[in-house]
């Protein structure tokens, strides 16, 4: 039994995931045939639909910025040695922030004053969600992943009362709460590219992309560049090395957590300030745990998430499109579609890295012969 | 007589990318003796074994066993042949017993009750002629040390083990443990079993060995029989330089003065309640060197830990540099830092470095709060990277590469970025776990002598070694741990193998 050489760096940035995906659409591919339908159609009209038009690259940014909030969510938790399974419980208090901060405040204060308080509250509240299971892992020894399941759910049925009993307009049929005043809303592309003269199709994307992409900034200096980043990292990669630099790891707990909550967060200002200008339920959708996939297909590095968050944004976009456009094909073929991407990307990676290093191997051994 | 071959490698070649680790390496056994392979880490004695073993395939050579050519594929076909092997770290399952350890994946019959009989039976038989006593029904947890080895020995010769290969086997033994070893291994010889031994520890090659076989960067470069060797011209040819390793003659010198580390009552209870340091007494003072002597696992490891901060005392209390610490309120790895007492740990692996972090990122564990090295809680990588260049050529670091991922340096280089880290800061204590674990001659010799320019600059030093070689090389005095107790205290003038032995199994009363 030889064990297969490493890597390099670059085939394992670039090429791996390049190479999982291909396959996952290979298998994807043959799914599609197996029900009877041609690939070659399915895959253009999904390309064209997600990257084709205006529109369509607009929905699939709008998609990846809830992507990246949650995934670099799961990514910061990941590198202080936590799975955060949490994400989707938090965007929802993150939401949920946003929306009460807008309710409460937005008939009485200007747009610049009352959207980054909506922000705020919003990443406050997903901090808070995410530092009660950071607590209790930390100082009581419960699992996070445990607690943070139960926290989804919570979370989840709490918004459920909430619209229900507090904030849906009285006589109101729909269960969400009133509309925001237009200061709580945050600019849509459409509008923002209007200041700037350019004519840009409605779509649901909006500045909070912007914000998307200053987090994943944030969080690239953060983890690299700050003390406090590295000691979230020692804590993560070696608990025990962390301890002996006198670290306090239980601490690190918290603070990751704490950071991982408030990144997801914000998903609230793409969905609820950006998008709906109420608070509505469902507004998450699973987002959160698309995270995770996210994180893992970008390997837990910022630049790395924000382009799976636009796959995956693409997936989601270009998988509505094909349950539009090509006739028998459901939108539960496109959910298979994702899964096997998330199959073949996260847990099939490990499968997949031998085998391309031999093929790399054995192909440079060729390249020399013949040179 | 000529007994004929019991392996015969010739040719060997092995390479792990750019990395030659076996270059037309030959290797013969004569059935029926100690073969002892020797050579500095790296060299290639563990890859060549694992070739034999079916680890590894060649890349090209032949192997025969027994005069007969043998593909070895994997461990099952060496086992068929006849060759078992017993790896430096046991492989062992602590939580079933004995007997069962060495039934398992190979039970004679599907009713376990029926297999255990017929293993005990053939097990009594084996240790009565081969002298290997093992409490065959005590689980593995319980079992000391040298009773684990023998297990592995019973382990491979119960699987019809005729050539036994033995990686470094006395690493974790007393004096009197590896005599006893060696009278087993002797007897097995008289039986006609053919043992290769992996050692560096050219005493015992030269106290057991028929023949022994010298590797040096993946190459023999001498195989003789045992008449023609010597200490000095193995070590030698080990390391293709003299080498000095014992105690130079000038470094009796320096005298001892004031205290710098006192502790009184020092007690610990581990989280089962089993108190592993009962009451120690120790003190450091400047100038000297302490070395520890003590079978691993008699509350070494433990004593480091606590007088490092990283172990809370359930009582006693600490003095360092005047500031008095109670068990209540004991020292944090941090401030210890602060005041002047650096720790390289033992266990160089999981503690003293990230092993996914790069070089650079790993030698700054610890320290990255130094002014040197960050600015309100931005980390200045420029100052860190030009440190760790600094650090690896002081230390010759090889590679001297602080962007290479710390787990790539091999045991020794690593142990020198520890050093280089630790000793950066000059400190006042200097707590040493295991200087010399996994490093070459070599480099031995360059840490012997760091740890005495730094005794000689007036640090405290405590060295806790399990190489009784160490601890007489290193310490100006030397405390002998047994069972959580100081069970001696005696200036090096003092010290005799024989006696610190004694002192170590606690027989000394």
């Amino acid at each position: 039994m030889n064990a297969a050489k490493p890597l390099s760096r670059w085939a394992e940035l670039l090429l791996l995931p390049l190479v999982c995906l291909g396959v996952a659409l290979l298998a994807a591919a043959a799914v599609v045939t197996l029900v009877g339908q041609n690939p070659v159609e399915v895959v253009s009209v999904l390309v064209q639909g997600a990257l084709g038009t205006r529109r369509g690259v607009s929905y699939t940014l709008y998609y990846a910025t809830t992507f990246i909030f949650t995934g670099l969510a799961v990514a910061v938790a990941h590198h202080g040695g936590l799975f955060n399974i949490g994400g989707e419980g938090q965007a929802i208090m993150g939401g949920l922030g946003t929306g009460l901060v807008a309710l409460w405040l937005s008939s009485s204060l200007p747009a610049w004053v009352i959207l980054p308080l909506m922000m705020l509250a919003g990443a406050l509240f997903g901090m808070v969600w995410a530092a009660v299971p950071a607590y209790l892992q930390a100082y009581r020894g419960s699992h996070v992943v445990i607690t943070t399941i139960m926290f989804n759910f919570m979370a989840s049925s709490l918004l459920v009362y909430l619209l229900v009993n507090h904030l849906r307009p009285a006589g109101a049929m729909a269960v969400e709460s009133a509309a925001f005043a237009p200061s709580a809303r945050l600019a849509s592309a459409r509008d923002a590219l209007a200041w700037f003269g350019i004519d840009w199709p409605a779509s649901p994307l909006n500045l909070s992309l912007l914000l998307a992409l200053a987090a994943s900034g944030l969080v690239y200096l953060f983890l690299w560049r700050t003390r406090a980043g590295y000691h979230l990292r020692a804590v993560g990669a070696s608990p025990a090395a962390a301890e002996y630099a006198g670290i306090r790891s239980r601490h690190q707990v918290l603070v990751a957590m704490a950071i991982s909550g408030a990144l997801a967060g914000l998903v609230g200002m793409n969905e609820i300030a950006g998008v709906n200008g109420r608070l509505l339920l469902e507004f998450v959708s699973g987002a959160g745990f698309t995270g995770i996939a996210v994180a893992l297909m970008g390997r837990n590095h910022p630049v790395g998430i924000i382009l799976a968050s636009v796959l995956f944004g693409a997936l989601f976009q270009g998988g509505a499109e094909v349950a539009f456009e090509v006739r028998g094909f459901s939108r539960d073929m496109v959910v298979m579609l994702q899964g096997l991407i998330v199959l073949f990307s996260g847990a099939m990676a490990y499968v997949i890295a031998p085998v391309l290093a031999r093929v790399l191997a054995w192909s440079r051994a060729l390249g020399w012969r013949h040179g | 007589m000529e007994a004929g071959l019991a392996v015969r490698m010739h040719g060997i070649h092995k390479r792990f990318g750019a990395v030659a680790a076996n270059v037309d390496v030959d290797l013969t056994v004569r059935t029926g003796t100690v073969h002892g392979i020797v050579g500095e880490n790296g060299a290639g004695k563990s890859t060549l074994m694992s070739v034999l073993y079916g680890f590894y395939s060649a890349d090209s050579g032949s192997i025969e066993v027994f005069g007969q050519p043998a593909t070895i594929r994997n461990a099952d076909e060496a086992i068929a042949l006849g060759i078992g092997m017993v790896h430096q770290h046991f492989m062992l399952v602590e939580t079933l017993s004995a007997l069962d350890n060495v039934m398992l994946g190979a039970e004679p019959h599907w009713r376990l009750s029926r297999a255990q009989d017929k293993v005990r039976q053939t097990l009594d038989g084996l240790m009565q002629t081969t002298g290997l006593h093992v409490p065959l029904q005590a689980l593995v947890q319980d079992l000391a040390v040298g009773d684990r080895q023998r297990l592995e020995i019973l382990k491979a010769l119960y699987r019809g083990a005729r050539i036994l290969v033995l990686d470094e086997p006395t690493a974790v033994l007393t004096p009197q443990e590896t005599e006893q070893l060696f009278g087993v291994l002797d007897a097995l010889r008289r039986q006609g079993t053919t043992i290769v031994l992996i050692t560096h520890k050219l005493k015992e090659v030269m106290r057991l060995c028929d023949d022994v076989t010298v590797m040096r960067a993946g190459r023999v470069v001498a195989r003789l029989p045992i008449e023609q060797a010597s200490v000095e011209g193995l070590a030698l040819a080990m390391v293709g330089r003299k080498v000095q390793m014992g105690r130079p003659e000038s470094a009796q010198g320096t005298r001892a003065s004031h205290g710098l580390l006192q502790a009184t009552g020092i007690m610990w209870r581990d989280v089962y309640g089993v108190q592993r340091l009962h009451g120690l007494d120790l003190s450091l003072r400047a100038g000297e060197i302490v070395g520890v002597a003590g079978v691993s696992g008699n509350g070494q490891s433990e004593l480091l830990d606590v007088l490092s901060g990283l172990l809370v005392p359930t009582a006693g209390q600490m003095t360092l540099q005047g500031q008095v610490f109670s068990a209540d309120a004991w020292l944090d790895p941090h401030t210890a830092r602060t005041m002047g007492l650096a720790h390289v740990p033992e266990d160089r692996q999981s503690r003293a470095l990230v092993m996914d972090f790069v070089a650079w990122e790993s030698a700054v564990l610890g320290y990255d709060g130094l002014s040197d090295y960050s600015h309100q809680g931005w980390m200045d990588h420029a100052a860190m990277r030009s440190a760790t260049a600094a650090m690896m050529a002081r230390f010759d670091v090889r590679p001297a590469a602080p962007e290479l991922r710390s787990s790539k340096f091999s045991g020794g280089n690593q142990q020198k970025l520890v050093l280089a880290r630790e000793l950066g800061q000059a400190p006042r204590v200097l707590l040493v776990g295991q200087p010399t674990r996994g490093v070459d001659i070599g480099a031995i010799e360059f840490i012997y002598a760091r740890l005495r320019e730094l005794r000689d600059a007036g640090c405290a030093l405590l060295v806790v070694s399990s190489e009784l070689d160490e601890i007489l090389a290193l310490s100006d005095r030397v405390i002998v741990m047994n069972q959580g107790r100081i069970t001696g205290d005696l200036a090096i003038g003092d010290c005799t193998e024989a006696g610190l032995g004694l002192l170590m199994s606690g027989a000394a009363e």
